[in-house]
């Protein structure tokens, strides 16, 4: 599978992706550049964490009309997918491609931490290497992360299982204390109505080599790498 | 514009902070009266902080040198061989004065400083560490201090991407009116891809590169060569704006235009800004440069040349590149969106010329700029020593409950959990972090290579204030205790100087001793020093804080899977405190927290028994011996033992036996150098008895690990037992509740 790491000016989880990427996962991988529309090379596009263009608008809002995100539907339509993480998640709602916002952590302060996160669909490109239920272990680091959607998005969100990740206890059970931003309904990851963009604020490659301290992030690669042998034919096209 | 600039006189000369034998002196230097402008540039680079006058004659006593030192002091940064090709270039910044005027751009600026200085030598930041030291946090203007301190270097640090791992955070009533903001960076470059400082080859053009100039800042580094009095917020103009973006931008464009090989050389324009660069990059080479003022990137109107070459505005570099590649240079810049404008080129001769709007307004041999005068000035022994030494810390009662005094000792805010600072700071950016904030030293691997780094600062001003000798040896002896309790071999050190107002005698003195102790140590552990800073004047209203020297320290670890941290990994483990016996209460956290009181001597230190220590805590834990390795610092063994109970993921209880001898506070609480706690499994005892015995260094079992309490007997007579969930409790508690 061919990855596309989007560098924006003020990225800094480019490098982390790559990494893990070409080493943990040993798949071929390229750097993106904000100013690229070409996409065709690519298989999966990941928008990284970091400050785009110094989020000094509102996060994410001006790579959210950049020339690469405005190249993502048509990627997207011609089967590509794409994985946001953190300022990606950020980039991913600006860029309406997914629904909701993220706005300023409920505590007002930058939290970067250790997160569980309970996986609520496993029927998706992104998870189905998981276990319905199954707690994941990623850290978190971010200052606006709280996620925000109206009460019909987040009905139709519920509806169509569009849910992927939520902030729990290691038990699993969603409880104030282990929401560390007040994301509404604990809600930490969305996916859109096609299955095929994925927004999450952990950081799945800080959690990708047993040095770092666990591996879960992997499982989010190894479901996306499963889909592809088990189906195939997003290879083929 | 220069004709309407003012005439240069000892009046105004001296409002710039300069003597009037340093004005005579720049005449005599230049052999006629400085214009304007030149005044400026004299004013600047003769500061104490950029010149070091009082101070370097006790600096060229450090040691700076060793087999592995690739930079020493003089450049940027310093930068030592870890192998494989690497280097890892460290350096320590205070940024203590504009942190007390305007805390969150105070702060948040010493962090962009001290990543350029990193970057300029064409390394990679990979961590930053920050010593902190405030005031009474029950007083509510600490709270705010502290406030804006943290968010700004969480501010800064995050957007930037390089992780804050690690440092300290500390209080005394002295640092009220100057809190300490130290901040280092630690960076990764190839050993033979370091640059340098410098303006070689005549005819290159010198690029002016990052943010636009503005008029912040402007003499900067004369106000932190100044005291504070109640009129110190009036500053405020004085203080930088940061921009953490535009930081990261530049790191990657001068990265990238670094690899092209079309650079020279390059400089941070730090403090003084553009006249430091200008005068110290052709210094360094012998050469001259000339430069034209009407070409810098301004944000502002209107600004005279003395604004443009003082102004301290952000995230700006002098750059030399090769003549001839001036087209790349100018589009790798474009590429990241950044100025890249060609302002002059290097010349020969010795003069640095600055035109403006046609007219020389500055011409000026580079060498008279860095020949700032150096003083020698009285130093004395301060008479309060006597008072505060003679003060016998056991003629006060002790304590009737122990667990009671441990609880509230663990709660004491300088020892207490940091997390509410930490969890504002991104610490694993770069996914290099194996040791989170929390252990003894934080362990970043180094990509591509079996090794890692450890890094630790620590600083002890009460310490320091008793005993400036020893105190500071100590704090070299603290830091690289805490890297081998890692498993790591220390391998060099970069300090900054905290001091109050070198005008004082006593002050000078506590400096002279100080330095002198920093020596003593490094010279015994091998420990070159390979940068750093010196921050005097750290008084308000005639009050100056307690010296200061903080010291970090950079390690090697051969084989990053071979690493330890602080806390118990297991029950069942057998646990060893390694080092003597000797403690004392004097200076010490259990005295300050108990008793409010400063006094009393220092335990005895002796370099070769820190170094058999350190060398034994290394080899135990490099044979897999030592499972956990924690320092016994402030609050004595009881405090190690409770952090390396519960520091952990789990809890991990333990039943310990300490000496008899002496009162049981001073036993238990008394603070003294060389002390290490280890954990060892049963089954590989005997192996590391044989280390230890092999090591020569005073050391025994104390206890095992186990249980959800922590039990401390002392012969027959327990003398504490104190569940961990409520040690933990305290401990948790004891800063944020002054803080959240």
């Amino acid at each position: 599978m061919r990855f596309g790491v989007v560098v924006f000016p003020g990225t800094w989880s480019d490098c982390d992706f790559h990494y893990v990427i070409s080493e943990a996962l040993h798949q071929p991988v390229k750097y993106l550049w904000h100013r690229d529309r070409d996409l065709s090379g690519f298989d999966c596009v990941i928008l990284p964490g970091g400050f785009s263009y110094g989020d000094y608008l509102r996060a994410g809002a001006v790579a959210g009309r950049s020339p690469v995100v405005d190249a993502l539907p048509d990627f997207v339509a011609r089967g590509g997918y794409v994985l946001g993480s953190c300022n990606g998640f950020q980039i991913l709602c600006e860029a309406r491609l997914l629904p909701g916002a993220l706005m300023r952590n409920e505590c007002l302060q930058y939290r970067c931490q250790s997160t569980q996160l309970r996986v609520e669909n496993v029927e998706t490109p992104f998870t189905r290497g998981m276990r319905a239920g199954q707690v994941l272990t990623m850290p978190i680091s971010h200052g606006e992360g709280k996620y925000y959607a109206e009460p019909d998005t987040l009905a139709a969100l519920r509806r169509n299982r569009q849910v992927v990740f939520r902030y729990a206890t290691a038990e699993g059970q969603l409880t104030k204390a282990a929401n560390p931003n007040g994301s509404l309904e604990n809600i930490a990851g969305i996916i859109n109505e096609d299955g095929t963009v994925l927004g999450l604020m952990p950081h799945p490659e800080r959690a990708a080599e047993r040095a770092m301290g666990g591996t879960d992030g992997l499982l989010i690669f190894q479901s996306l790498l499963g889909t592809l042998v088990e189906d195939g034919s997003f290879l083929k096209r | 514009m220069a004709g309407s600039e003012p005439k240069a006189t000892l009046g105004l000369a001296r409002e710039l902070g300069l003597t009037a034998d340093e004005y005579d002196r720049i005449i005599q230097r230049l052999g006629r009266e400085p214009r304007y402008t030149e005044l400026g540039l004299f004013s600047a680079l003769w500061s104490e902080h950029c010149a070091y006058k009082h101070s370097r004659i006790f600096l060229s006593r450090l040691p700076t040198q060793g087999p592995r030192v690739l930079q020493g002091p003089g450049e940027n940064a310093g930068a030592i061989d870890i192998g494989d090709g690497w280097a890892v270039v460290f350096k320590m910044e205070s940024h203590n004065h504009p942190s007390f005027i305007e805390p969150f751009q105070g702060a948040a600026t010493g962090v962009g400083g001290i990543l350029r200085d990193i970057f300029t030598m064409g390394a990679r930041p990979i961590a930053i560490l920050d010593s902190l030291r405030f005031g009474d946090p029950d007083d509510p203007r600490t709270r705010r201090l502290i406030d804006g301190v943290v968010s700004g270097i969480s501010w800064y640090g995050n957007c930037f991407g390089c992780p804050t791992v690690g440092g300290e955070i500390a209080f005394a009533p002295e640092y009220a009116g100057n809190p300490l903001v130290n901040v280092m960076c630690v960076g990764l470059v190839r050993a033979d891809r370091i640059f340098r400082a410098r303006a070689d080859g005549v005819g290159n053009p010198v690029f002016y590169v990052g943010n636009k100039t503005g008029r912040d800042g402007i003499h900067g580094a004369t106000m932190a060569s100044a005291t504070f009095d109640e009129h110190a917020h009036e500053r405020r103009p004085t203080v930088q704006v940061g921009d953490p973006f535009t930081e990261k931008l530049l790191l990657e464009a001068c990265l990238e235009a670094m690899a092209s090989g079309a650079v020279v050389g390059i400089q941070d324009m730090g403090a003084a800004g553009l006249a430091c660069c200008t005068s110290e990059m052709p210094a360094r080479s012998h050469t001259g440069m000339e430069v034209e003022l009407d070409r810098v990137p301004q944000r502002e109107i209107e600004m005279t040349p003395y604004e443009i070459l003082l102004s301290e505005s952000q995230e700006r570099m002098l750059l030399v590149a090769a003549r001839g590649r001036e087209a790349e240079v100018k589009a790798i810049f474009a590429r990241w969106e950044l100025d890249a404008v060609e302002i002059g080129r290097v010349t020969t001769g010795d003069d640095l010329v600055i035109r403006s709007q046609g007219e020389i307004v500055a011409r000026v041999p580079v060498e008279a700029l860095s020949e700032a005068p150096r003083y020698d000035k009285k130093r004395t022994r301060p008479a309060w020593l006597d008072g505060a030494l003679a003060f016998d810390p056991l003629t006060l009662a002790e304590p009737d409950d122990y667990d009671e005094a441990l609880t509230t000792l663990l709660g004491a805010p300088t020892i207490a959990c940091k997390e509410w600072a930490f969890r504002q700071y991104d610490q694993q950016v770069g996914i290099n972090t194996l040791v989170l904030p929390g252990s003894d030293a934080a362990v970043l691997r180094v990509k591509g290579t079996s090794r890692a780094l450890a890094i630790a600062t620590d600083g002890n001003g009460r310490q320091v204030f008793l005993d400036p000798r020893r105190g500071a040896a100590m704090a070299v002896c603290e830091a690289a205790r805490n890297v081998s309790c890692a498993g790591a071999r220390p391998g060099g050190v970069t300090d900054c100087l905290n001091f109050g107002s070198p005008e004082r005698p006593e002050i000078l003195w506590q400096l002279a001793e100080a330095v002198e102790g920093i020596a003593e140590a490094c010279r015994a552990l091998e420990l070159p020093v390979v940068g750093g800073n010196v921050s005097l004047y750290n008084e308000t209203s005639g009050r100056a804080i307690l010296p200061t020297p903080i010291i970090g320290v950079v390690g090697v670890l051969e084989d990053a899977s071979r690493l330890a941290t602080q806390w118990f990994k297991a029950a069942g483990h057998r646990i060893a405190l390694l080092g003597p016996d000797a403690v004392s209460l004097g200076g010490s956290e259990y005295l300050w927290v108990f008793h409010r009181t400063v006094g009393g001597t220092l335990a005895p230190l002796d370099l070769g028994v820190e170094r058999r220590v350190q060398g034994a805590v290394q080899a135990a834990i490099g044979a897999g011996l030592a499972l956990s390795a924690h320092d016994c610092s402030d609050g004595g063994v009881a405090v190690a033992l409770a952090e390396a109970c519960m520091t952990g993921p789990e809890p991990i209880g333990a039943t310990v036996s300490v000496s008899t001898e002496g009162r049981t506070d001073l036993t238990l609480f008394g603070e003294g150098p060389s002390r290490v706690i280890v954990s060892v499994d049963p089954v590989r005892a005997l192996e590391f008895e044989a280390l230890m015995a092999e090591s020569a260094i005073p050391w025994r079992w104390i206890g095992a690990t186990g249980g959800e309490r922590l039990r401390i007997g002392r012969g027959a007579t327990t003398v504490v037992d104190a569940d961990l969930r409520g040690l933990q409790h305290a401990w948790r508690r004891g800063f944020e509740r002054h803080v959240a």
